[in-house]
């Protein structure tokens, strides 16, 4: 019998494993680090941000103990800054950028001083921003993700009256539902949630899914604006033989009632599971069954490191956590015993003269209690296409420069357009310049 | 290996590292263990009259840092030594039999009366020590009752209290001079003109190192109130080395003995005031700072510095930088250099690149075909430094100088041979036509 069980660990160690990845910097430790900075011109840092946070100017007001001035420069760029100082793959972005690394390989942690700043402002602030007088006009965001909560802000602050839709029971969207739980500790997508909602002016009906309690043309005629951040919604597939048998899971799913889950000894996780996929989902994935307390934990990619979409620091936390990485080999099937899980067979993969990814004919079986999928997810169209329909291309909806649809007055950002990256720091970009796109054209 | 061992008015020391007198040279405990830590000699801290002075009881020291908290300046409103005169002359008298081999030197300041004088001195004479160092300059305090400052602000005071103080004691004399006066070379000819046998400077400079904007006091604040203190410490160097620069090259004062004193921290910052005449230098903040154990770093570094330049001795350096100090008059205007950014060490902070921009000649570039890219344009660079100052990699950039007989993209002009000042140059209404 495959061994899948919940509550392996002592109680004791749920909280240990689930605390925070990165502590928080001290005072003391924030100034020494903000020392580190040049204050470069024209800083690459910002220039690697999608958001464009003046991180030199932030990182200047904590040296000088205006810590409430740094958080306010960062939120001007970026309302979730807090939430993207945690989640943000700082070394593919700003600290990648960091002048330090040509001078001594070691970029300014400016992803911990941005939660320093972030941080200290939350737990003194309600809010952040003040709003415009009253416009009278009104802008339908659909989904609460980061896109739509930093649309939403964004024309809050303008003087729009928001309404967000969002099809589950609460909003956050990846933050909250998505993420590893070690990376938004104490509850704080929602923490975020409030701060963001409390500039006023934003309404959130949860439970309400387009398609299902709300169409776009219903949409379109009852407000001035709509923006569309619904995420992905599907899951891919594997494709194999046993795909369906039990014990074989879906890791986004699986990460979902993670994060809901109040007490992680409720959870069950596999004393052998197996990972299949190479993003940022598969590593989140498999730390977190490593943490739930799963005896052996493999990552099974059918690429090498090089070409894993989680970067090469979430590969190496992976690593540290315990976690084996195994590249070039594809899924072939999932082998069972009785009706659960017993071990999934994958086909050793190589590149062939023409740089395609080929199978070898050699196989390699891994045994497991439990298999997660993480190998992508999809948009689903079905919602939108309602009478008039938004033009998609490569299977999501298709955007100009300003985040507008091939609709008038329908915008849309986050990872459901085309281009979507899977951050959440670039969700936050789309849905505020969708913002500024829609205030321009709703003052025109 | 090199030689570091001192001759200073003929006090013997091991090395010219020496203590001044200040709070680590107040008692016996401290001397005794910067001697065993390698301190070639120390100026115990300032004697007076009994009844000893009294300190204030509240936060004597303020700071102000550099990155990472440095500490790059100290200020202080401490007075003189508040023990009892007996029990520093008996501490004196054993720790320079113990220590025969270290300079002692004891620091003075009583009231501007010969007898005053005369009566200490004569029991510092009785303790064996090496000599005595007027302290003319404690800045705050002691000032207000007529010594310290008051004195070194007034070189007729200088010249005869030195006076008084050469005609009672065989014990060689120093002056020590205190920064908070217009022209340092007048209390220096001063001092010698009493027969001082050498000048120690600077003391501490008059500041307020901070203003606490809460309470709304000078710091460091005593219940409430806070009062100028003395400056010390590394951003205090400048303006020590000027001032000893500044009587190393008056003719009147050419060849006085001095002993360096201001932000000394490293061998380095030792070697340059040797170099600019001094026979020792004194050390307090940095002490205070990281303790008496930096000395062992200042007397290798001096000796490696020495040796890689073949002195073998300090009197082979000392006072080589003195014939190089000018008046900006006699600089060389035909002298060009221009600013050159080793593209191996750039780093691409772009501070070189603002600095000019903003506030200079905008002579580098920050985006050469759309590429982030930090270089000098020639034809705009006076080579004014300003871009080697700034930056963040120490010889990344570099200032270099012109051949004579190329053009200097800038002017168009081919870079002269001779050497050419202001005074004889066209511009200069007062020009001297050139023989």
């Amino acid at each position: 019998m495959p061994d899948i069980s919940a509550g392996r660990l002592d109680a004791a160690d749920y909280g240990k494993n689930f605390s925070d990845v990165h502590p928080p910097l001290g005072a003391h430790e924030a100034v020494v680090e903000s020392d580190r900075c040049y204050f470069c011109f024209d800083a690459p840092c910002t220039n690697a941000c999608p958001t464009s946070i003046d991180i030199p100017m932030f990182i200047r007001k904590i040296g000088t103990g205006n810590v409430v001035g740094a958080a306010e420069t960062i939120f001007s760029s970026n309302i979730l800054g807090g939430m993207c100082a945690r989640v943000c793959p700082t070394e593919t972005l700003c600290e990648e950028a960091c002048v330090r690394n040509l001078a001594e390989d070691k970029p300014v942690r400016i992803g911990l001083l941005q939660r320093y700043a972030t941080d200290h402002y939350l737990d003194r602030h309600a809010a952040y921003g003040v709003r415009a007088p009253a416009t009278g006009r009104k802008v339908a965001v659909v989904g609460a993700g980061p896109a739509g909560l930093a649309c939403a802000h964004e024309l809050a602050l303008k003087g729009h009256e928001v309404t967000i839709f969002e099809a589950r029971g609460k909003a956050g969207g990846l933050n909250e539902f998505g993420i590893a739980a070690y990376k938004a500790t104490d509850d704080f997508a929602q923490r975020e949630v409030d701060f963001i909602l409390g500039v006023g002016g934003i309404t959130v009906e949860a439970g309400k899914a387009l398609g299902r309690d709300i169409t776009l043309a219903g949409l379109k005629a009852d407000f001035d604006a709509v923006f569309l951040g619904l995420g992905l919604q599907a899951v891919n597939a594997l494709g194999v033989e046993g795909e369906e048998t039990a014990g074989v899971v879906d890791a986004v799913r699986w990460i979902e009632n993670l994060r809901q889950s109040p007490d992680k000894s409720e959870i069950e996780v596999g004393a052998r599971v197996v990972v299949i996929g190479g993003g940022m989902t598969a590593v989140d994935a498999a730390i977190q069954a490593k943490k739930l307390g799963a005896d052996d934990v493999t990552i099974a990619y059918r690429r090498g490191a090089a070409e894993m979409g989680a970067s090469p620091y979430e590969q190496e936390l992976a690593q540290v956590n315990g976690v084996r990485i195994l590249h070039w080999v594809a899924p072939k099937a999932v082998v069972s015993e009785g009706n659960a899980v017993a071990a999934v067979d994958f086909e050793r993969t190589a590149l062939n003269e023409a740089g395609r990814l080929v199978g070898t004919g050699r196989m390699v079986r891994l045994a497991a209690d439990q298999v997660m999928k993480a190998i992508g997810q999809t948009f689903v169209a079905g919602p939108i296409e309602d009478g008039e329909t938004v033009a998609l291309e490569s299977g999501r909806i298709a955007v100009d420069e300003d985040m507008r649809t091939s609709l008038a007055g329908v915008w849309a950002g986050g990872d459901c357009v085309r281009g979507g990256e899977d951050l959440t720091v670039q969700a936050v970009d789309h849905g505020k310049r969708a913002a500024l796109s829609i205030h321009a054209t709703l003052s025109a | 290996m090199a030689d570091l061992r001192t001759n200073f008015l003929g006090i013997k020391s091991p090395n010219p590292f020496w203590l001044a007198s200040a709070p680590p040279t107040d008692k016996k405990y401290n001397v005794e263990r910067a001697y065993r830590a390698g301190w070639g000699g120390v100026v115990w801290k300032t004697l007076g009259e009994d009844p000893a002075v009294v300190n204030v009881n509240g936060p004597r020291y303020g700071a102000i840092h550099a990155g990472d908290r440095r500490l790059a300046g100290l200020n202080n409103i401490e007075l003189i030594t508040d023990r009892p005169l007996e029990l520093n002359l008996r501490e004196i008298t054993e720790v320079k039999k113990a220590w025969p081999d270290r300079a002692l030197v004891v620091s003075l300041m009583v009231p501007c009366e010969e007898q005053n004088w005369n009566s200490i001195i004569a029991r510092v004479e009785e303790t064996g020590a090496d000599g005595i160092e007027l302290n003319f300059g404690c800045p705050h305090g002691m000032s207000e009752r007529g010594m310290g400052s008051s004195v070194g602000q007034v070189p007729e005071y200088i010249e005869m209290v030195a006076r008084w103080c050469k005609a009672a004691t065989r014990m060689p004399v120093i002056v020590k001079l205190t920064p908070n006066i217009t022209d340092i070379r007048y209390p220096a000819r001063a001092a010698k003109r009493g027969g001082a046998d050498a000048v120690s400077l600077i003391n501490t400079i008059n500041s307020i190192v901070a203003v606490d904007l809460d309470s709304f006091a000078p710091v460091p604040t005593i219940d409430g109130k806070g009062s100028h203190g003395g400056y010390c410490g590394p951003a205090v160097k400048p303006i020590a080395l000027n001032m000893v620069a500044e009587i190393a090259r008056d003719p009147e004062t050419f060849g006085l003995p001095i002993s360096g004193i201001g932000g000394i921290e490293t061998w380095r910052d030792a070697a340059e005031y040797i170099a600019l005449g001094c026979g020792t230098v004194q050390v307090c903040t940095a002490v205070m700072t990281y303790g008496f154990k930096i000395v062992e770093e200042m007397i290798d570094g001096l000796k490696q510095y020495m040796d890689g330049h073949g002195f073998s001795t300090i009197e082979d350096f000392r006072g080589l930088a003195v014939k190089n100090l000018s008046d900006w008059k006699y600089l060389n205007l035909n002298y060009i250099a221009k600013a050159k950014i080793d593209q191996d060490l750039c780093i691409k902070c772009g501070r070189c690149h603002i600095a000019c921009e903003d506030t200079s000649h905008q002579a580098i570039t920050h985006m050469v075909d759309g590429i982030r890219h930090f270089e000098v344009k020639d034809e705009e660079c006076v080579g004014c430094n300003l871009c080697v100052n700034v930056c963040p990699v120490d010889g990344c950039i570099t200032m270099e100088a012109m051949t004579p007989g190329s053009v200097d993209p800038r002017t168009g002009k081919v870079v002269p041979a001779q050497y050419a000042n202001w005074t004889t140059h066209p511009n200069n209404p007062s020009a001297v036509a050139a023989e």
